[in-house]
């Protein structure tokens, strides 16, 4: 190739050559702030939660919480329907523990009623309400070791729910969406068969939990993901109105079971777990705490299981049984009555809340005197705890969020209802 | 005297100017109100050291339908030191629908406020992030109103074309 001659370029190109900026000025990647969207389809967000974080490099300097991607309305819903309806609807609140959500609905309903239920009921529903706190703090420990890398401790964990989904099997012939509880009692008696393989199941239950804790108390990278991280203070967690473990993991030992016990909590001999750190690791360490206080519990209740009638003798307000109704007038009558035009509460509001897996779980219900509520709110404790996330998440790294939620143990279904 | 009287009694003694409707109802007590006086009386009931009524559940809100004051705002507190549960009412009016946000005694008020107005469409004067909670943001209803129909409003949602 032939080499140019300076006077063959034009003047004008060697100027502009010249006057071209040439500097380099290197951009610090670390001080450019960028949007990262996380969810609502995202293994680690438990459902669809969907979060808008705002990065500093790795840090988040802000989160805003997007809710509503599983709402369905239920409110509404409860205000155009029985009380009997709106049981099954209860079960897909917090769809890890359905019969703790059915219970709930119950006492609120029967609180409403003025329904007098029989100590056999009562006893049956604890069991059910602390199988499925056992089984959603399983969920909970395994679905939080793998969030942060943990494969196996979720397999182990959910094997042990298996056990009790067949429990629940037995009981009332669905393994997921139980609806189990009436108003008034609940649907049928507890058989032989479901209370042996309960006892089965806490007799092996502590050892095996032991196992799974040993996988992950001893993993140092599981410790050092959790210890120090999401740290929340006892004022704020009141503040913003956690209940449940999250805030007895900042050192207060509130538990309805204790400080307003329903069901037949108040004959039960029992502990309270705190942990006073408020960080992830005593989030997940008052999760395992719970289950074995559980397991604890639903051995008592074995032991004192009253024999007696497993619904009240209200037969205006309770289903009567279906064998009668296909032979009896009176039974019949009252089964048309109750199905077709409810059982008309007397006119008030109540607030009624148990202890469920993630905290008070309350159902306000303002009644009018018919058959349906007129107004039905229900206070999901994960709606509550969720709006400590842009608290907790703030100044860690992005691969701390998912820690973060995981010991949050937020359930969607609860939050959006 | 029980707690129930103790706290009738002390904010009576504090808001002399203030009329309260009290119900007791399956053993919970509920006080009645104007809208106006509603965060004095939560920053009463909060701070001061014999009631500390330090967390709020819940708020939410009734829609009665057919009244001259349509909407009632239900704020749902506890104590944890007297272990004892409260619950304030507010009328409002659907001419004024308007109530001030409590997100300055309670933290935990903010999300409950969300949650109320996009259900009810009652407005929260001074609340720092007032956007609709579950609802898109383009929603133009208040899905909980009594007037909004169960089967829900042809069009309110944008579906996809034919």
């Amino acid at each position: 190739m032939q080499k140019l001659e300076k006077d063959e370029v034009h003047p004008k190109i060697i100027q502009a050559l010249l006057d071209a900026d040439t500097t380099i000025t290197v951009e610090d990647a670390l001080e450019n702030e960028m949007i990262l969207n996380m969810g609502p389809q995202h293994p680690a967000t438990h459902g669809v939660l969907r979060l808008l974080l705002r990065l500093d490099g790795e840090t988040v300097v802000a989160c805003v919480p997007d809710l509503g991607y599983l709402h369905r309305g239920y409110e509404k819903m409860a205000e155009n329907m029985s009380y009997h309806e709106f049981i099954p609807h209860t079960d897909r609140l917090d769809y890890l523990s359905p019969l703790a959500n059915n219970v709930a609905w119950v006492t609120a309903v029967e609180k409403l009623a003025g329904i007098e239920v029989p100590p056999r009921a009562q006893y049956i529903r604890m069991l059910v309400a602390e199988l499925s706190r056992i089984a959603s703090h399983l969920v909970a420990i395994g679905s939080l070791a793998m969030d942060v890398g943990a494969l196996t401790v979720f397999l182990w964990t959910l094997r042990e729910r298996e056990k009790i989904l067949d429990i629940w099997d037995i009981l009332c012939g669905a393994r997921f969406t139980n609806s189990y509880t009436r108003i008034g009692g609940v649907a049928n008696d507890i058989q032989p068969e479901a209370l042996k393989i309960a006892r089965w199941f806490i007799e092996q239950f502590e050892p095996n939990l032991t196992e799974c804790e040993q996988l992950l108390n001893t993993n140092r990278i599981f410790i050092e993901r959790l210890e120090g991280v999401g740290v929340i203070s006892q004022q704020d967690a009141i503040d913003l109105a956690m209940t449940g473990p999250n805030l007895r993991a900042t050192g207060i030992a509130h538990d309805l079971r204790r400080t307003s016990p329903y069901l037949k909590y108040s004959e039960i001999d029992f502990n309270i777990p705190i942990y006073t750190e408020g960080d992830c690791l005593a989030r997940y360490f008052i999760r395992a705490d719970e289950a074995r206080e559980s397991a604890k519990i639903v051995k008592q209740i074995l032991d004192k299981m009253p024999q007696g009638p497993i619904a009240a003798n209200e037969p205006k307000k309770v289903l009567p049984k279906k064998g009668e109704i296909y032979s009896r007038m009176e039974e019949l009558i009252h089964d048309f009555m109750i199905v077709n035009f409810g059982i008309n509460p007397p006119v008030g509001e109540i607030y009624s809340a148990i202890e469920g897996s993630k905290g008070e779980l309350g159902f306000y219900i303002v009644s009018k005197g018919e058959g349906h509520p007129w107004k039905c709110k229900i206070r999901s404790p994960s709606f509550n705890n969720l709006q400590s996330l842009p608290h907790l998440i703030k100044g860690h790294m992005v691969s701390d969020v998912v820690a973060i939620i995981g010991s949050l143990d937020p359930i969607m279904g609860e939050a959006d209802k | 005297m029980d707690f129930k009287e103790i706290l009738l009694k002390k904010i009576t003694d504090q808001f002399p100017e203030l009329k309260i409707d009290t119900t007791d109802f399956r053993d919970e007590l509920t006080f009645s109100f104007d809208k106006s006086f509603i965060i004095p009386v939560c920053t009463f009931l909060k701070s001061n050291p014999d009631l500390e009524f330090i967390l709020c559940a819940d708020i939410t809100a009734i829609d009665w339908a057919e009244r001259k004051n349509r909407f009632t705002l239900v704020y749902n507190l506890y104590s944890f030191k007297n272990n004892f549960r409260l619950r304030l009412k507010s009328n409002v009016d659907e001419s004024d629908c308007t109530i001030d946000s409590v997100t300055s005694v309670w933290k935990s008020a903010n999300w409950q406020e969300r949650e109320t107005y996009d259900m009810y469409g009652i407005k929260f004067n001074t609340h720092p992030d007032l956007r609709r909670m579950y609802m898109p943001e383009e929603f133009e209803y208040h899905p909980l109103k009594k007037d909004f129909p169960l089967t829900g409003i042809p069009g309110s949602l944008p579906l996809p074309k034919k």
